[in-house]
């Protein structure tokens, strides 16, 4: 690839010895874990970005003796699967990583918490979780880790609608403050992170900060996997340097006839060929959990934009009335402007009520359904209208 | 219903009885049965001592957790766009053909349902769909009528 640069560094191999770095990290103490965490540079990967050594530092801060260390493996954002192709393919670094976060924060107890699609890899996860369990175990090392399936729920995914599910409710996210790391799982201090977040933090302890550092751009270090799909000749999983342009992301991916590329997911930014250039790919631009859904010029940007208010109509928890209401509206909205029965004009409405939702909602559903429908609706509104 | 009593009271048993083996009993429930019944509801919420109205009102909130009755394959199909652009409505109308039945429904022996869900993870892949728990990628006309013929057979 001459336009991006692709790493290697999360499906990269394993050490010889199994857990080996999890075995060194053993030996240093929580403060040296989180300040080389917080060094790096680390932000969280399923697309909001917290830095990951901040989140365990005021976990590790709490007195609390009872602390929880949760990974979120309810990849549920349309177009992200990487998740699943680490926890298929190197899920002793994901419970090194986490057991590592134990490590830094004295928590005794991890969550894994799958989703519900996941099911068929489970057994496979519970036999490398009793490899883990023996390991831990010969190292005197006081921590376990449990897997919570998830049952077909996109909101899960959001941190506090997540603790719910495991603790056997409804999955509605919580209200904020209490940040987790205060009041997370059965109210107790808890880091959550992603699945990739994870595997990163296992990889600083293994390459070290410094060499983690060097990869991207000041506001977003290291690697970042991409899932790249739709209209693009090579789609799959790819591990790049954070900060490239899009630009140069579709010249590598794209199939020639890109028209805009979905970034982020349904939640996420629609970016029109025309701003390709100027967008950068990372913290300082465009955030991504890894989702990229790529359209070329055959594809009615109406169809994408109703099949993603489709999704966060049926997802919506329905908690509270700016989302519930919101995302009902936005969707009969669009169908009848498509169909003429509102005029054109009435596009404006709907982008204040998505202005509501944003500001109104009660957590990131509701308050990112704004972004992929003003992205959209104002870079194509022809084909909204005609 | 005894066969539903011994089921919940094997799951409290191996699940426990908090608020928080709600979720892996009613999956074991759906497991074995497809579906969750009043009559499962009512058990579950006897055997862990809560109401049957919290137990109804967590089983409806998640969509694995099906409270009407399905066949004992569901077909789940991904609606995602990336998979709609790679052909996902031909699949569904093959399955159609093939069980003579809609999205939704259930076949008349009870064997099929089938369903549309929100992305299965596969998008690179597209299209998919998940039979109860096992996905199957990459589908095309061919590909999904020889697995819905296998499982025909079943």
């Amino acid at each position: 690839m001459k336009n991006v640069k692709r790493v290697d560094i999360i499906f990269g191999a394993y050490t010889q010895e199994k857990y080996k770095v999890f075995e060194q990290t053993l030996s240093k103490s929580s403060d040296q874990i989180i300040s080389e965490v917080i060094e790096s540079g680390l932000r969280g990967r399923g697309g909001a970005g917290f830095p990951t050594g901040l989140k365990w530092k005021y976990t590790a801060a709490e007195a609390d003796p009872v602390k929880y260390v949760v990974c979120n493996a309810d990849e549920g954002e349309p177009g992200t699967f990487k998740d699943r192709e680490i926890l298929t393919k190197v899920p002793r670094k994901v419970f090194s990583g986490m057991a590592i976060c134990g490590k830094a924060t004295g928590a005794k107890k991890g969550f894994l918490y799958l989703r519900g699609e996941y099911l068929y890899m489970l057994e496979n996860l519970n036999k490398e979780l009793d490899v883990f369990h023996e390991v831990a175990k010969k190292n005197n090392f006081d921590f376990t880790i449990e897997i919570v399936m998830g049952s077909g729920a996109y909101i899960c995914g959001e941190e506090s609608a997540l603790f719910e599910s495991i603790e056997g409710k409804r999955g509605e996210p919580r209200n904020k403050p209490p940040y987790p790391t205060v009041s997370g799982v059965f109210s107790k201090p808890t880091v959550i992170n992603n699945v990739e977040t994870f595997v990163n933090t296992l990889m600083i302890m293994r390459i070290g900060a410094k060499e983690f550092q060097k990869l991207g751009t000041t506001d977003s270090r290291g690697s970042k996997l991409f899932s790249v799909s739709g209209d693009t000749p090579i789609a799959g999983i790819y591990e790049l340097e954070l900060g490239m342009s899009l630009e140069d992301f579709v010249e590598e991916f794209g199939d020639g006839d890109t028209k805009a590329v979905q970034v982020g997911g349904a939640s996420g930014f629609c970016v029109p060929r025309k701003k390709f250039k100027d967008t950068i790919i990372g913290f300082e631009g465009v955030p991504t959990g890894g989702s990229m859904m790529l359209f070329n010029s055959s594809r009615s940007m109406y169809n994408v934009l109703k099949n993603y208010v489709e999704f966060f109509e049926e997802e919506s928890c329905g908690q509270c009335t700016p989302c519930r209401v919101g995302c009902q509206q936005l969707k009969k909205g669009i169908e009848a402007v498509k169909k003429g029965d509102k005029s054109a004009a009435y596009l404006n409405t709907l982008q204040k009520l998505a202005d509501t939702m944003k500001v109104a909602s009660k957590c990131g559903l509701g308050q990112s359904v704004a972004n992929s429908f003003y992205s959209i609706v104002d870079n194509f509104k022809e084909e909204m209208i005609y | 219903m005894p066969e539903i009593k011994e089921l919940v009271k094997g799951l409290a048993e191996k699940h426990g009885r908090n608020r928080e083996s709600l979720l892996p009993i009613l999956q074991g429930i759906i497991a074995e049965e497809r579906f969750i019944s009043d009559a499962a509801m009512t058990e579950v919420a006897r055997e862990l001592d809560m109401s049957a109205a919290l137990v109804y009102g967590t089983a409806t909130f998640y969509s694995f957790l099906d409270t009407k009755p399905r066949g004992k394959y569901v077909i789940r199909i991904c609606r995602t766009i990336t998979c709609d652009m790679k052909g996902k409505k031909q699949i569904i109308k093959n399955i159609e053909d093939l069980l003579k039945i809609k999205v939704g429904e259930t076949t008349k022996d009870n064997k099929f349902t089938l369903l549309e869900t929100n992305c299965l993870g596969w998008c690179h892949k597209g299209p998919a769909m998940l039979i109860n728990s096992t996905p199957y990628d990459s589908l095309d006309e061919a590909k999904v009528n020889e697995i819905i013929m296998e499982y025909i057979r079943k």
